[in-house]
């Protein structure tokens, strides 16, 4: 049977971008947290622990995010003898993946804060926790919204891999139409389009917040 | 857990592994070989191009970097045939790695070209170079250079995403893995294994490309 393109099949696919951008939500949620721990342990004053966060940091960007969806997916299922169903294994995956990158970003922008800034709290009688968290935190915070915004974008168009494991979200929903309609000249242009949707807006406001930050702290004189 | 782990079944296939790991580094250059032209060619088109080629360049850039690779590969793989043009999975992969590495890279030169000083141009046309001598003999030599760590960079992502041509069943690394595991019921050892030499890969390859910087531009240029 012969199926066409039609309103229908566009709904299915449209649909099912809430689990691309639910799945994008989850581990940028999730990657936040860890990235942040990440980026202290990264800048710790303590030598084993700055390691321990460059392994991760090294381990998760050194190996492609499809291995360590494998991994989590097929790996563990068969270590644990218990099936994992695709929503929480995609969902871990993507989580440690956004934590390494997002807490390599974190760290570039926790070092832009001028060691001057440390000093000046060390010097008021901060402690260290009290220093990152009142003083260095808040600026980092302001440097790192660019790349954050830009990394959320990579985030979104990784999910695409948790449709090969199956797990059914936009680009796996075009893959379904695609094989029923025999139209993938029309669906994946489709699919891709909705992408472009959702990522785009996001790069622009990246770019801009970049070039609005790069000049004001031309302004100050950093 | 009553696993046991038997990773001796990978030490009996490790020279398939290897094998594909092999293929996984030729696909990556031939598609980085690619995607230098098409970056080298994106940015002599914004640079002294007409308009309507500049602004093409700017949607390709726009279009690649703000959907997934796996769909780009899909619409090349199964989109491309239905307008007559079919490639084997291993071109339609070198295809879809060079579109997609193509467009970070007219990024990336766009920053290196950025970088060069304008009077290096305006000298370089008071001696009476014409425009394209101009970026070819002058703006693009300094670019590349100043590119050359971010170009690096961007062959080893380009390799860690090339693990998804698996799924147009391109012959690599990742889909001997997949056959591997899955005539074995190894899956965990398997996939752990694949992931270390993507590992090793990337770390590798960062060496001999931080070696070659060191080598051809000295230790100035970071």
């Amino acid at each position: 049977m012969n199926r066409g393109f039609g309103w229908t099949e566009f709904w299915f696919i449209l649909s099912a971008l809430r689990w691309t951008i639910a799945l994008s939500a989850v581990a940028f949620a999730g990657g936040g947290v860890l990235g942040l721990a990440i980026a202290i342990l990264r800048t710790a004053p303590v030598r084993p622990l700055r390691w321990l966060a460059r392994g991760f940091i090294e381990l998760f960007q050194g190996t492609p995010v499809l291995m360590q969806l494998f991994l989590a997916y097929y790996g563990l299922a068969v270590v644990t003898g218990v099936d994992i169903s695709p929503w929480p294994a995609v969902a871990s995956a993507l989580t440690l993946y956004a934590g390494a990158f997002l807490g390599e970003i974190w760290r570039g922008s926790i070092e832009a804060v001028p060691l001057g800034q440390w000093e000046a709290a060390r010097g008021l009688s901060l402690g260290y926790w009290r220093t990152l968290g009142l003083v260095v935190l808040p600026q980092a915070w302001r440097i790192s919204i660019p790349a954050t915004v830009g990394f959320l974008v990579q985030l979104i168009k990784s999910t695409a891999v948790a449709s090969l494991i199956g797990f059914v979200e936009v680009t796996r929903a075009g893959q379904l139409i695609s094989n029923v309609t025999f139209q993938p000249l029309t669906v994946y242009p489709v699919v891709a389009a909705l992408y472009f949707l959702l990522c785009w807006p996001l790069s622009r406001a990246s770019r801009e917040m970049e070039r609005r930050i790069g000049v004001r702290l031309g302004e100050r004189g950093f | 857990m009553a696993y046991t782990f038997q990773f001796g079944v990978v030490a009996d296939n490790f020279p398939a592994l290897l094998q594909g790991a092999a293929e996984t580094v030729e696909l990556s250059a031939a598609a980085m070989a690619g995607g230098l032209a098409v970056g080298v060619l994106g940015a002599l088109a914004r640079n002294v191009g007409p308009r309507p080629a500049a602004i093409a360049v700017r949607a390709y850039v726009e279009i690649i970097r703000n959907t997934p690779f796996l769909v780009q590969l899909f619409i090349v793989y199964f989109s491309l045939p239905a307008i007559g043009l079919r490639l084997s999975a291993n071109g339609a992969a070198v295809l879809g790695m060079a579109l997609y590495a193509g467009a970070y890279i007219t990024e990336i030169l766009r920053g290196g070209i950025g970088a060069v000083p304008r009077g290096e141009v305006e000298a370089a046309r008071a001696l009476g170079l014409t425009k394209l001598q101009v970026f070819g003999l002058v703006v693009l030599p300094q670019a590349l250079r100043i590119a050359y760590p971010a170009l690096s960079s961007q062959f080893i992502l380009l390799m860690l995403a090339s693990s998804v041509v698996s799924t147009i069943s391109a012959e690599e690394l990742t889909a001997v893995t997949n056959t591997l595991q899955s005539t074995t019921f190894r899956a965990f050892e398997f996939y752990f294994a694949a992931t270390a030499l993507y590992l090793l890969m990337a770390l590798g390859f960062r060496a001999v490309l931080d070696g070659i910087r060191r080598l051809a531009f000295g230790r100035a240029v970071t």
